[in-house]
C-alpha cells in the first residue's frame, strides 16, 4: 500500500533544508566553506518550493522562478568564493572564529 | 502594453545597463589607466539617466506606468527613489579617485577601472528594485546590487580589513537573500502568483498560517538589507571594514533603495494586511532607534559610529513606514532625502581627515582640537552632526519633526515618545564628536590637503543641512506628498 507524494511532503523537505542551512551557518564554527554550502542548501530549499508549487498549481510562473534563482545562486557562489580566495591570502586561515579583525 | 512603450519607460536603466557594459570593455582594454575617464563617464551615464527621469515625474500612477506586463512599475514613488538613488551615486563617484589615489588606499594606490562600473551596475540593481512590481523583478533587482556591492566592500584586495568587510557582507548578504526568497516560494504557494497585485489578492482575508510565514520571512530579509534591529548586526563591521567612499556609498544609495523597495512592498503587496506588519515595523523601528542610540556610545571609531547613526536613522525612517498612511510615507521620503545629504556629508569629511602624506584618520582621538587646526572642516562637521541630532534651526530637526508629526496624527504617541527619548540619548553622541573637536587640545595631526572635489560636496552638504535648506522643503514635501500617494491608489 502506498501513499501519494503530495505538496506538503515536498514542503516538509524545503523546510528542513531551509532550517539546516540556516543552523549550518549560526552552529558552524570552522569553516567559512561551510557556510558557502549553506547558503546554497537555503536556495536549494527555496527552489524545491517553488517548483513544487507550480508542479501543484499547474502555473509555470515557479519554475521560471526557479531558473532565474538557480542562475543567480551560480554567480553568488563564484563571487563568495573570490572573497573568500583574497581573505584566505591575506590571512592565511578561513577558520570562522579568526574573522574578528572587527569587534565592538 | 507594448514593447516601445516599455522600453521608453525604462530608458534609465537601458542607459545604465549600456554604459556599464561598454565601460566594462573599456575596463578591459584599457586597464587601471582608463580608471579617471571611467569613473568620469559613469558619473555622465548617471547623470543621463537621471535627466531621463525628469519628464516622468509627473507620472504620477495608473495602468500607464507598467512596462512589460505587471513586471516593473515606474510611477512617481519610483522616480522619486531613482533620482534620490543616482544623486547619492553621483556623489559616491566624485569622492573616490581622491580616496583611491592617495596613500589611505594602502598598498594597492590608485584607482581600480572597474570600481566605477561596479557602482553602475549596483545602481542599476536599485533602479530595477525600486519599480520592481513582481517578486522576480524585485530578487533580480536586489541581487545585481547585492552582488555588486560585495565586490565594492572587498575592492581593497590586500587590506585584510576590507577582505573581512566584504567576507561578512556576503555571507549575511546571501542569508538575507535566502530568507527573503523563502518567504517569496511561500508566498507564491499560498496566494497564487508572483506578481504583487495577485499576491495582494491572494493575501485578502484571513492570513493562514503559510501566508503569514511568508510575510514574516519577507519582512526579515527586508530588514536584513536596510540593516533595521535585530538584523544590524553586520552593518558596524562592513561599514568599518570596507573603503570610506564605499561606506559612504553604503550608508546613502542601497539604503535609500532598500527602504523604498520595503515601503512598496508593504504597501502594495501587505496593503490589506495592516495589523500583520504593522507591529513588526513598528518594533523594528524603535529597536533600530534605541540600540543604534546605545551602540553608538562606547564607539572610538568615527566609521564605526556612523554606521550605529546609520541604525538609528533607519529607525526613525521605519517609524514614518510603520504609520502606514501616505502622510507617513511621505514624511518617510522626506526624512530619507534629508538623511542621504548629511550622511553623504558626513563620510566626505571623515574622507578629509588627512595625515600629510594621505592616510586617513578614523578615531575621536585624531580629531581632537580640530576647529583651531582646521576650522572648515570642523564647522561643516559642526553643522552636519546637529542636523543628525536634530537640533532645531538645522535640517535635521525639520526631518524629524515630520517623522513625529505623522506619527503623532496618526495617534501613535506613545511611540513617538518614546522615538523622542532615544534621540535624546543619540544626541550625546554627536555632540561628543563637537566637543572633541571645539573643547579638547588639539593634536594638530589632520594636515593633508583635500582635493575640490571633496571641498565641493563638503560644503554643499553642510549648506543643504543649515538652515538654507528650508528654502526646498516645500517642494520636496510637494515631491514626497505625490510620490507616497501613487503608493496608496490600490487602497
Amino acid at each position: 500500500m502506498t501513499e501519494a507524494v503530495g505538496i506538503e511532503h515536498y514542503l516538509v523537505v524545503g523546510a528542513i533544508l531551509f532550517v539546516l542551512g540556516v543552523l549550518g551557518i549560526f552552529i558552524n564554527r570552522k569553516n567559512v566553506i561551510v557556510i558557502l554550502m549553506s547558503v546554497e542548501l537555503i536556495l536549494l530549499a527555496v527552489n524545491i518550493n517553488l517548483v513544487a508549487f507550480s508542479a501543484a498549481k499547474g502555473d509555470l510562473v515557479g519554475q521560471i522562478f526557479a531558473m532565474m534563482v538557480l542562475t543567480v545562486a551560480a554567480a553568488e557562489a563564484a563571487i563568495g568564493l573570490a572573497i573568500l580566495v583574497i581573505y584566505y591570502r591575506g590571512r592565511g586561515t578561513i577558520a570562522v572564529d579568526d574573522v574578528n579583525r572587527m569587534k565592538g | 502594453m507594448d514593447f516601445p512603450a516599455s522600453f521608453a519607460l525604462i530608458a534609465p536603466e537601458l542607459i545604465l545597463t549600456a554604459s556599464g557594459l561598454l565601460l566594462l570593455l573599456v575596463c578591459a582594454w584599457g586597464g587601471d589607466k582608463m580608471a579617471r575617464p571611467v569613473a568620469i563617464l559613469a558619473a555622465a551615464a548617471l547623470f543621463g539617466a537621471g535627466f531621463m527621469l525628469v519628464p516622468g515625474l509627473h507620472f504620477g500612477t495608473g495602468p500607464d506606468t507598467y512596462a512589460f506586463g505587471t513586471l516593473i512599475k515606474v510611477d512617481s514613488f519610483a522616480l522619486f527613489a531613482k533620482a534620490l538613488i543616482y544623486l547619492a551615486a553621483i556623489g559616491c563617484l566624485m569622492i573616490a579617485p581622491a580616496f583611491f589615489n592617495s596613500e589611505a588606499a594602502g598598498s594597492e594606490k590608485g584607482l581600480r577601472a572597474e570600481y566605477s562600473v561596479l557602482v553602475l551596475f549596483a545602481v542599476l540593481g536599485m533602479s530595477i528594485m525600486v519599480s520592481a512590481a513582481d517578486f522576480i523583478t524585485l530578487y533580480l533587482g536586489l541581487e545585481l546590487n547585492s552582488l555588486a556591492a560585495y565586490v565594492l566592500a572587498s575592492i581593497l584586495r590586500q587590506d585584510q580589513r576590507s577582505a573581512e568587510a566584504g567576507l561578512k557582507y556576503f555571507v549575511l548578504g546571501a542569508l538575507a537573500s535566502g530568507i527573503l526568497l523563502y518567504g517569496i516560494s511561500l508566498l507564491y504557494g499560498f496566494t497564487g502568483g508572483t506578481d504583487f497585485v495577485s499576491v495582494r489578492t491572494g493575501l485578502e482575508g484571513d492570513l493562514s498560517t503559510g501566508q503569514l510565514f511568508g510575510l514574516i520571512f519577507v519582512m526579515a530579509g527586508l530588514a536584513f538589507k536596510i540593516a533595521a534591529v535585530p538584523f544590524h548586526m553586520w552593518t558596524p563591521d562592513v561599514y568599518e571594514g570596507a573603503p570610506t567612499p564605499v561606506t559612504a556609498f553604503f550608508s546613502t544609495a542601497p539604503k535609500v533603495a532598500a527602504v523604498a523597495l520595503t515601503a512598496r512592498v508593504v504597501f502594495e503587496v501587505f496593503g490589506g494586511q495592516v495589523l500583520a506588519w504593522q507591529q513588526i515595523v513598528m518594533f523594528a523601528a524603535l529597536a533600530s532607534i534605541v540600540f543604534g542610540a546605545l551602540g553608538a556610545i562606547g564607539q572610538e571609531n568615527l566609521k564605526r559610529l556612523l554606521a550605529y547613526s546609520s541604525i538609528n536613522n533607519v529607525g526613525f525612517i521605519l517609524l514614518g513606514l510603520a504609520v502606514a498612511n501616505a502622510d507617513g510615507a511621505s514624511a518617510m521620503l522626506v526624512y530619507l532625502f534629508i538623511y542621504v545629504v548629511m550622511s553623504l556629508g558626513s563620510f566626505v569629511a571623515l574622507l578629509m581627515l588627512r595625515s600629510e602624506d594621505g592616510h586617513l584618520y578614523e578615531t575621536f582621538a585624531d580629531i581632537r582640537g580640530l576647529a583651531t587646526t582646521r576650522p572648515v572642516i570642523a564647522w561643516s562637521l559642526l553643522v552636519l552632526m546637529f542636523s543628525l541630532a536634530g537640533i532645531p534651526p538645522l535640517l535635521g530637526f525639520f526631518s524629524k519633526f515630520v517623522i513625529f508629526k505623522a506619527t503623532v496624527e496618526a495617534g501613535l504617541v506613545a511611540f513617538a515618545a518614546i522615538a523622542i527619548a532615544a534621540s535624546v540619548i543619540g544626541a550625546f553622541y554627536y555632540i561628543k564628536f563637537v566637543k572633541v573637536m571645539f573643547f579638547d587640545d588639539a593634536v594638530d595631526v589632520v594636515k593633508g590637503k583635500s582635493g575640490n572635489a571633496h571641498w565641493a560636496l563638503l560644503i554643499l552638504t553642510a549648506l543643504i543641512v543649515s538652515p538654507l535648506g528650508y528654502l526646498m522643503t516645500q517642494s520636496l514635501t510637494d515631491l514626497a506628498d505625490k510620490a507616497a500617494q501613487s503608493l496608496f491608489v490600490a487602497v
